[in-house]
């Protein structure tokens, strides 16, 4: 299976994904520079974490309008699969991809920890590979990540099975009803705050990530 | 055409948790400012462009916030000004 990491100016997690991919979880893996306009065939685009164009504006409002995020949009729109991590999140609501915004954090610090998160759904092709109801141990890094969107469309995520991820104890920054991960409706989009790229090496912590990617690799025909 | 200035402001909307107004209103209360009742922190923006008509400027400001200044789910947004640029000599 191939992964395409896209790399905006200001990434600083494409290394961290390539990493988990390549090593973790022994599959094919290009980076995709923002100007280009060609996936090159990837099956799986992960937009990675950072601080794209510096969070100028707003996180993620100028990375929409990279060149190759014309491309990222209908590779969603056929139906293959987005991995959005983080900023890679925040870019991906700001692009319509997934409804609602992450705002700034109740707290208003960047936290820097790991945190623990529940999955809520098992039935995504990103969450295939783990149970229902588990816990898992993951870093977030971040000063804007409390996700908000109105009650109505919380309503609907909930009604629906979207939200696949939760804070688990202590909501580290004020999002809504804890929400720490959730999918468009059609299923192949995954945004989420949580790092799981991070968490698939136990030489730095936690392997508790790396079931993602592996849900992938089960679900997702290359 | 002539060239206008138009000035936005772009705060987070009513209504939202904004912890950035609510920290400067701590400080200011802190600091003896007791009457402060609330306070918002946004982001204030200047465009310079040219336009057929102020109407003109301010509708293609509009659209400048709807598509990228302003992101609807959480922020408002207001024209404040717009004001016609004086041509160099």
């Amino acid at each position: 299976m191939k992964f395409g990491i896209v790399v905006f100016p200001g990434s600083n997690c494409d290394t961290d994904a390539y990493h988990a991919v390549v090593d973790g979880l022994g599959e094919q893996a290009v980076y995709l520079w923002h100007k280009s306009h060609d996936l090159e065939d990837v099956d799986v685009v992960i937009l990675p974490g950072g601080f794209a164009y510096g969070d100028y504006l707003r996180a993620g409002a100028i990375a929409r309008f990279s060149p190759i995020m014309q491309e990222v949009a209908e590779h969603a729109g056929r139906g293959a699969p987005v991995l959005a991590i983080c900023n890679g999140f925040q870019v991906a609501c700001e692009a319509g991809l997934l409804p609602g915004a992450l705002a700034r954090n109740a707290g208003l610090q960047f936290i820097s920890e790991t945190v623990r998160v529940r999955v809520e759904t098992t039935e995504t092709i990103f969450t295939a590979a783990y149970a229902r109801g588990q816990v898992l141990a993951i870093p977030i890094a971040h000063g804007e990540g409390r996700y908000y969107a109105d009650t109505e469309t919380l309503d609907r995520l909930d009604g629906e099975g979207r939200v696949v991820f939760r804070y688990h104890g202590d909501n580290p920054n004020g999002s809504a009803r804890d929400i720490a991960g959730i999918v468009n409706a059609a299923g192949n989009v995954l945004g989420l705050m949580p790092h799981p790229e991070r968490a698939c090496d136990a030489r730095i912590g936690s392997v508790d990530g790396l079931a993602l990617f592996s849900s992938l690799l089960s679900r997702v025909a290359a | 055409m002539t060239r206008y200035r138009v000035s936005v402001e772009i705060r987070p909307r009513e209504g939202i948790l904004d912890p950035q107004g609510r920290a400067v209103a701590d400080a200011l209360r802190t600091l003896g400012f007791g009457r402060v009742h609330d306070v918002h922190v946004g982001r204030y923006v200047v465009i310079e462009a040219d336009a057929a008509s102020p109407d003109a400027a301010s509708a293609d400001v509009d659209r400048m916030c709807q598509r990228l200044l302003a992101n609807p789910v959480v922020e408002d947004y207001r024209i404040t000004t717009i004001v016609p640029q004086v041509a160099p000599a």
